[in-house]
């Protein structure tokens, strides 16, 4: 029997030999996996001032990028209706996208909303918009409408994740389903840098790998977890690195670079649709907002940080990329946002207009048919409250 | 009609549900190379090949939560985990997640999810393999939890519970294994949820049980019957949906009742029955209902466990209590 120890020089592990105490029984041995191992710069197409990388090419063309930006517009523009909207009582708890539009709008476009499913999490409106979620039913679900919790059949889409992480082996046992059934669609499941400190990623990710499922773990590091920073959640130099500890790969993209995320998704659909199972994907952003409208970063926020991250504005990056090809302008923008306004605002009324729901909202779908205690309660409900 | 084990009948019941319709799979540690630790799917992997009999990572949650997404996809998934006691580790998956997906969707997305696992002691196992948790599931609404206590309903009550379109936790008798046997009808045999089963007609007190504590109930009244005490005894066999009108029939036609489960006193289902007698009964009552339980204490160590769990003479003591009573 061999004990092992740690000397006090760090990295380094001692193997004492109690059957060799009397000689120089101390063996050193290094470690094979070094924690500075797990350190990759992120993927970057596009620099700050949205100029293209030398030798880069886009895989999207103007016209997808336009979309995109449009997207991406619309997410900012609905942050600020949504705060007006929950500050005046009309409107439930809402999480702000700001900073990880480009992040989120790039993974959706690598995606075919036709065959592809998202697993969300709660912070990617645009993305479920361009998988075909009707606007009406995600604010109906902020209006605690229990409508608002019914997907659309054919939109490809998960519910809403709360529990945070608890999305994961679903997406994984949707992926693995689809791959079972010779269907060539591929899983996108969102989650943030401070659920990778659940279990659930880590069983999630696991299976995957076991598996080989058609999954991509999409990791939004946006550095905070309410306020609780990255560093708080793990010591491992990269959130994609933990990827090899699965058995598949891993990439560290800038997630404020629509067309790197953009990229970088597509490569692991690609794989995925190909048979190559999972991929890991770090996508390295910042929260510019709150965690959500009843968060107060003010007793947190690193305002240095933030103020650098303002800098790489993931919008600015890809209005100035399309105005250099003479597809953007002040007057695009504009129009763009007014578009944008009126939608959100025929939205609203239309969500307006549905009817509240009853108390039998309680009991259906509880399950497909009520039992008789359910039944019961059902009929009570109905006369007496 | 055969006769079999209780685990030769679920086993049996697997092959015939995985035989029957090519979306169903069996997932969970050990169930395909070595036919489980029980041995309750034992071939099933040879059979019907490894995309369909998986042998899963030793993780529970992502065990529930991966047949999760496997029903959403269009498969349906029956997953075991290997004792109750580790459901644990995978109720965050089972009660805030399975039970709640198709609520949550308004019906888009059904959860036809069997999640098999054995409980209960008697047996010498380690610690946390024994624990009677089916009370913690019953405040997870969404959920069908069912107990067989026999061969016979353990083929009728699975075949439905893989073929229900909503999510059932199916609980099997550990003790039970390989000790109860009993006919099993060939070919098609479902029984209903919510349907309690009369086990025995007696005049007296009604014992009313489910899972192991069936065959102590009935034990029970067998002695009770020698000291001229007339047993029925009544196996609930699903909790949820719980058959409230034949326990109140029970009951109301002998006015006395015990209550026996594996699982502790307080906040135990035998709570849940007792308050359903009185609502539905009360006046038919010839004296306090009792319940006979384990204490409200960890579940022990081996050496301990028959003094934990209820026993026929625990039962045989309330049972004559209550019928001597004046009410």
């Amino acid at each position: 029997m061999r004990k092992y120890t740690r000397t006090h020089e760090v990295g380094k592990v001692a193997v004492s030999q109690p059957a060799l105490t009397s000689g120089s029984g101390i063996v050193v041995i290094e470690p094979q996996f070094r924690p500075e191992h797990g350190h990759a710069d992120a993927v970057t197409l596009l620099d700050p001032h949205g100029r293209l990388a030398p030798d880069a090419a886009s895989v999207m063309d103007d016209a997808e990028v336009g979309a995109a930006l449009r997207l991406m517009l619309f997410g900012r523009v609905f942050d600020r209706k949504a705060f007006s909207l929950q500050r005046q009582g009309r409107f439930g708890t809402y999480s702000p996208i700001e900073g990880q539009e480009a992040s989120v709008v790039g993974a959706a476009f690598a995606l075919d909303p036709g065959r592809d499913w998202i697993v969300p999490q709660y912070r990617e409106l645009p993305a479920l918009l361009r998988h075909g979620l009707p606007l009406t039913r995600y604010l109906l679900y902020h209006f605690g409408h229990p409508l608002g919790g019914h997907i659309p059949e054919g939109v490809n889409v998960l519910p809403t994740q709360i529990s945070l992480a608890a999305q994961l082996p679903h997406a994984v046992g949707l992926a693995w389903g689809l791959h079972q059934q010779g269907r060539d669609g591929v899983v996108c499941a969102f989650v943030g840098d401070g659920a990778t400190s659940e279990g659930d990623f880590h069983e999630a990710c696991n299976l995957a790998g076991v598996v080989n499922a058609p999954v991509i773990f999409f990791v939004q590091n946006n550095g905070w977890a309410i306020s609780t920073p990255r560093e708080r959640q793990s010591a491992a130099s990269s959130l994609a690195v933990r990827a090899v500890g699965y058995g598949f790969p891993g990439a560290v993209v800038d997630g404020n670079d629509l067309l790197a995320v953009h990229a970088v998704v597509s490569g692991a659909v690609d794989r995925a649709r190909a048979g190559g199972g999972p991929t890991l994907v770090e996508s390295v952003t910042y929260r510019i907002g709150p965690h959500n409208t009843s968060d107060d970063p003010s007793r947190y926020a690193d305002t240095e940080a933030l103020e650098d991250w303002r800098n790489r504005d993931p919008i600015v990056r890809v209005q100035r990329y399309l105005e250099a090809r003479g597809k953007w302008d002040e007057a695009a923008a504009e129009r763009v946002r007014a578009e944008i306004d009126a939608e959100i605002n025929a939205a609203l009324e239309e969500a307006w207009q549905v009817s509240p729901a009853g108390n039998e909202a309680l009991f259906d779908h509880v399950f497909l048919a009520d039992t008789p205690r359910l039944a019961d309660q059902r009929r009570t409900w109905a006369k007496e409250h | 009609m055969p006769t079999m084990t209780m685990i030769e009948a679920i086993r049996h019941t697997l092959r015939g549900e995985l035989d029957r319709d090519e979306r169903v799979m069996v997932l969970g540690q050990d169930v395909g190379r070595l036919g489980g630790v029980f041995r309750a799917t034992d071939g099933l992997q040879s059979e019907f090949g490894a995309d369909r009999v998986v042998d899963m990572p030793l993780a529970e949650a992502v065990i529930v939560g991966s047949a999760i997404g496997l029903a959403v996809s269009g498969m349906v998934p029956v997953a075991e985990v290997q004792f109750l006691g580790f459901t644990h580790q995978a109720f965050h998956q089972i009660g805030a997640q399975l039970a709640r997906y198709r609520f949550r969707s308004k019906g888009r997305f059904p959860m036809p999810v069997t999640i098999r696992a054995p409980f209960g002691g008697g047996v010498r196992t380690p610690e946390l393999h024994s624990e009677a948790l089916e009370a913690q599931f019953v405040q997870s609404p969404g959920l069908k939890i069912v107990l067989p206590s026999n061969p016979a309903d353990a083929k009728g009550l699975l075949t439905t519970a893989v073929r229900d379109p909503d999510p059932v936790l199916f609980l099997e008798p550990l003790r039970g294994y390989r000790l109860v046997r009993g006919e099993v009808p060939q070919g098609e045999h479902s029984v209903a949820f919510g349907e309690a089963r009369m086990a025995r007609e007696g005049t007296d007190v009604t014992l009313v049980a489910w899972s192991a504590a069936v065959q102590v109930a009935e034990k029970a009244a067998e002695k009770l019957d020698a000291d001229g005490v007339s047993a029925s005894v009544l196996d609930l066999r699903t909790l949820v949906p719980l058959d409230a009108e034949a326990l109140c029939r029970a009951v109301a036609a002998t006015g006395r009742c015990v209550v026996v489960h594996e699982a502790p006193l307080s906040g135990g289902f035998g709570a849940e029955v007792v308050a359903t007698i009185q609502e539905g009964c009360f006046y038919s009552l010839e004296s306090p209902v009792a319940r006979v339980t384990a204490p409200d204490a960890p579940y022990p160590i081996g050496a301990l466990e028959e003094h934990y769990i209820p026993g026929v003479e625990q039962v045989v003591t309330a049972a004559r209590r209550t019928v001597e009573a004046i009410a």
